[in-house]
């Protein structure tokens, strides 16, 4: 919504950018002024003339008007300035050019260093049809030219014999003469290269246009203008130069000191030295972290930020800048859950939604709704900030005035309201690290008391969210373009699957899916009171069916509940998670209701876990609803349906006790008969090992194999101890249901808990270093024993020994090093993955091609399927679509 | 880059791909129907082994089917180029 009353310039587009050299004379031509004075300002605090601080160089107090231009400071652009060199300098970031430029041309008369026809052949038929069509190759071919070239000993064109030019990083040459090595000057150099002509330059890749090359030795040096390097004045009224003026001050005074040497006939070295320096200082001015040259500081500490610094880096100009900006309408608070909004809203502060606004158009039709928010004014919501008056190209901020009902009255069509967020509002809301696009997604605004966002619990899975105090961001896009781009695109529901893999990437997790299993076991009959808790807040557009046991009294099963909020004509069947050892099944004829059966929308078999509404399982219940009915489906389901699951709990109730991981005694002594067992197997291993007579695994020393043979003992043990453990525990245990179900915790943390901890190890091994022979003093010296390498038979409900604990805070660190090391290395490989693949696009044929229009794929994955429409990747389920026309009539 | 020419079994190795050398009129065909130029598509160097063997010169378009885990048969056209892009 363009204002008209906002200025708004055509906008520029750029078609290609060309890097060069400046020449000495562009310079001098841009120069306005030459610094010679390295202090900046006199002693009345007025700029020197002729110091980096001249008026030439641009306006920059207020009122000042700039002798250049004129202008003040508003309007002047500033000036660039030189440094006339008192000798040359040479770039040390072009060091490697210079050096093959040299050698790769006659010392004496500049030419190229092959035969006349061979240059002429290279320049007319390989250089000037390859430059523009194929720069990557031309690169190529430059590079064997001057492999060529600088191979040879006698110029062609003259006879002068050549020799091997030596570069010493960052600036010195010397020349291989016959006599011995002979240091090159800038000087000396300068005139090598201003010898190679145009022809010539061009076959060593160098354009003579835009980049002379004996434009990489300077000669006179810019000085960028006031502007670019402003001062700031501290509260104490001292100045503070910008470190460019720092760095460039350096410049000149050993500029002017070099320059006295030479007037005055300094002796040689003295003039060497001084020469030297300013190649230096020249250097860091441009990257002061240049290799190999001395560091500019600030009185001798923190370097200063020259050219190369402002660029470089996450903070520099280009990815601190251009690639990322901060933006205004945007808020960010810590998240918290709120199951009973819909997936894809977002629980708004009032606060926030007093201060994020959109701009609308006032219209015959919503001038009533317009005027109500101009009469709230700027501090109660729903209200207004700003009213833009078309006639009168005025922006009233409300914040200012006093008669809100005069505004309201005087809107006309056609003017612009600013008004607060309110309900039904689109925004995008992200949560960081943004690491793939369900990481910003559209929602609706619900504005609500309270300070921080709600967000509801099944889209945690897309931003990888939790509430142990999480923030998260979110935008609010203003014009109607975005508005509709988000609604059509962002939301929530458009990335319920996911593109990399094929399946949903939002689901149930944790309470959920225990919450689902609680409900649809067969043991679970509600009556009609806590059939009306579940169902009432889950919103049901059917009615309650007729109760699946009539007397004594009413009861409902809770597959009947679940078939309320399924679409009439989903079939589905799979198998459950808890379909497992005993409980397994793999078909409809199975009594131990493990596999899902849904037939026109009606649950006829089978419990809900994890493998039926999960987050992340590919071929689930929402999975295919999303593919079949639609997206809009799905999200329906999600916001019906997954309420009732966690109302279950609140009706059946769902909690942990110490009494949960107690096992009987018998299974106690079972454990402990089970270790014992292992012990001995493991001594036994031990006595081989040190009788020699272990039998070794191929490809392993003696004291590997051995090793290797007593954790993988000890791993059956802790297997074999959780299965005894386990096995002892009632179905209604709430910690076997959650890990069975899969809503949270798995064997292993059972085992555990339960009956042992089993083998602690780092890095796959077991626990050796610590002591020179044994990880703690508790043990003999060498010992072997399974105690004495880290293996914990206590458990967590019975406590561990002081040995036991310590063994398990050394695996437990080295799990947090691994998590630290995965995410910065993941990272990293991402950020290159991303920027070498973001321009990349599916193009109308089918192939996938860059930003040039280069083939990269002939077909996008070679098949050209959007894996975001497929079951698992797989574009067609056969099984499904035959059981769909076989089990019509069932 | 010459040296000893390669072997011709290379070419019936489970893992080397069936590669063609183009026709002048299926190349045109070819780029015409991808709407592309020449240097616009990925490119083979002369000194890839089977590209030897074919004989192919610089600026020939070489087809290669191969077989693809996901589509099947997997059709892509290689430009011979006779420097290699290594930096």
């Amino acid at each position: 919504m363009a204002l008209k009353f906002e200025k708004f310039r055509e906008p520029y587009v750029i078609e290609s950018i060309k890097f060069g050299l400046l020449s000495p004379h562009e310079i001098r031509r841009m120069a306005k002024v030459s610094i010679m004075r390295s202090d900046i300002y006199e002693a009345d605090g007025s700029p020197v003339v002729g110091g980096l601080r001249d008026p030439h160089l641009g306006a920059i107090e207020p009122g000042e008007s700039c002798p250049v231009c004129g202008n003040t400071r508003e309007e002047c652009p500033g000036h660039f300035g030189r440094i006339e060199l008192a000798r040359p300098v040479i770039l040390p970031h072009l060091g490697d050019i210079i050096h093959s430029m040299l050698q790769s041309t006659c010392r004496k008369c500049g030419r190229l260093l092959l035969p006349p026809d061979r240059i002429s052949n290279l320049t007319r038929l390989y250089y000037k049809r390859l430059r523009d069509r194929w720069p990557r190759l031309a690169e190529v071919v430059v590079k064997s030219i001057i492999k060529e070239a600088s191979e040879t000993t006698e110029c062609p064109h003259c006879g002068e014999s050549q020799f091997k030019v030596r570069y010493i990083r960052p600036i010195i040459f010397y020349e291989r003469r016959p006599e011995g090595e002979v240091r090159l000057t800038p000087l000396d150099i300068r005139d090598r290269l201003e010898k190679i002509p145009d022809e010539d330059a061009m076959l060593l890749g160098v354009d003579p246009k835009s980049a002379r090359p004996e434009w990489a030795v300077l000669t006179v040096l810019p000085v960028p203008p006031l502007p670019v390097r402003p001062s700031i004045t501290l509260e104490t009224g001292l100045r503070a130069e910008d470190d460019l003026t720092h760095a460039l001050a350096e410049i000149v005074r050993q500029n002017e000191k070099l320059k006295s040497f030479l007037s005055t006939n300094a002796p040689e070295t003295m003039i060497e030295d001084a020469w030297l320096t300013l190649q230096h200082v020249v250097a860091a001015y441009i990257d002061n972290e240049f290799p190999n040259i001395y560091q500019l500081t600030h009185r001798r500490k923190r370097p200063l930020k020259t050219l190369a610094q402002r660029l470089k880096g996450k903070e520099g100009r280009l990815r601190g800048n251009l690639s990322g900006k901060r933006v205004n309408f945007s808020a960010r608070t810590v998240v918290s859950p709120d199951p009973y909004i819909s997936v894809n809203e977002v629980g708004v502060p009032v606060e926030i939604a007093k201060t994020l606004t959109v701009q609308v158009r006032v219209t015959p039709h919503n001038i009533e709704e317009v005027r109500r928010y101009v009469l709230n004014g700027p501090y109660k919501w729903p209200g207004a900030t700003f009213v833009y008056k078309a006639d009168q190209d005025r922006k009233i901020d409300l914040r200012y005035q006093k008669d809100y009902k005069k505004l309201a009255e005087e809107l006309r069509p056609g003017d612009v309201v600013e008004r607060h967020l309110i309900d039904g509002d689109i925004v995008l809301f992200n949560r960081q690290p943004t690491l793939h696009r369900m990481s910003i997604m559209g929602h609706i605004v619900r504005v609500m008391p309270g300070k921080t966002f709600r967000v509801n619990l099944l889209v945690c899975p897309p931003y990888n969210a939790d509430f142990d105090g999480d923030e998260m961001n979110l935008h609010v896009p203003r014009l109607e373009e975005a508005q509709a781009e988000a609604r059509e695109l962002l939301l929530v529901e458009k990335h319920i699957l996911t593109p990399r893999y094929g399946g949903p990437i939002i689901g149930g997790r944790q309470d959920y899916i225990s919450g689902a299993y609680l409900l649809t076991i067969k043991t679970s009959l509600f009556t009609l009171e806590e059939v009306s808790r579940i169902v009432s807040r889950a919103e049901a557009k059917t009615s309650i069916p007729e109760p699946a046991i009539l007397k004594p009294k009413p009861l409902w099963t809770g597959k009947q509940l679940v078939s309320m909020f399924l679409p009439q004509d989903l079939s589905f069947k799979g198998r459950a998670k808890i379909s497992s050892g005993a409980l397994k099944c793999d078909s409809e004829d199975c009594f131990n209701d493990s596999y899902i059966v849904i037939r026109k929308g009606r649950l006829l078999m089978g419990v809900m876990d994890k493998n039926a509404i999960g987050a992340e399982q590919p071929n689930n219940i929402p999975h295919v609803i999303a593919l079949e009915h639609g997206e809009n489906k799905a999200r329906e389901l999600f916001d019906t349906l997954f309420r009732a699951f966690i109302r279950v709990l609140e009706v059946k109730g769902l909690t942990i006790a110490y009494s949960d991981i107690e096992v009987p005694e018998e299974a106690m002594e079972e454990i402990n008969r089970l270790t014992e067992e292992a012990k001995k197997e493991a001594e036994e291993l031990i006595r081989q090992y040190r009788e020699g007579v272990l039998e070794p695994i191929p490809g392993r020393t003696a004291e590997e194999s051995l090793e290797l043979k007593i954790i993988e003992r000890l791993q059956k043990l802790r297997t074999d101890a959780g299965e005894v453990a386990i096995r002892y525990l009632k179905p209604s245990n709430d910690i076997f249901i959650m890990t069975r179900t899969g809503a949270r915790g798995s064997d292993v943390n059972l085992t555990q808990m339960a009956a042992m901890l089993g083998q602690q190890t780092i890095r796959g091994r077991r626990i050796v270093r610590g002591f020179r022979t044994r990880p703690l003093s508790h043990f003999k010296l060498g010992e072997l024993s399974p105690e004495a390498r880290g293996f914990i038979r206590g458990n967590f409900r019975g406590g561990l020994k002081p040995t036991e604990v310590f063994f398990h805070a050394i695996a437990g660190r080295e799990g947090l090093v691994d998590t630290a090391v995965k995410t910065s290395q993941s990272g990293y490989m991402q950020r290159r993955l991303i920027n070498a693949l973001q321009d990349l696009v599916v193009s109308y044929d089918g192939t996938v091609r860059d930003s040039w229009g280069n083939i990269v794929q002939f077909k996008y994955g070679e098949d050209g399927v959007d894996p975001k429409a497929t079951y698992h990747g797989k574009p067609v389920d056969v099984k499904r679509v035959v059981e769909k026309v076989r089990g019509s009539g069932g | 880059m010459s040296g000893k020419a390669p072997e011709r079994w290379i070419l019936e190795h489970r893992l080397v791909p069936e590669h063609r050398v183009l026709s002048l009129e299926e190349a045109i065909q070819i780029l015409r129907r991808l709407g592309v130029k020449p240097w616009q598509l990925p490119q083979i160097s002369i000194n890839d082994p089977v590209v030897r063997l074919l004989g192919a010169k610089p600026g020939d378009i070489i087809e290669i089917r191969r077989k693809s885990p996901t589509g099947g048969v997997a059709i892509a056209y290689r430009l011979v180029v006779a420097f290699e892009r290594r930096s």
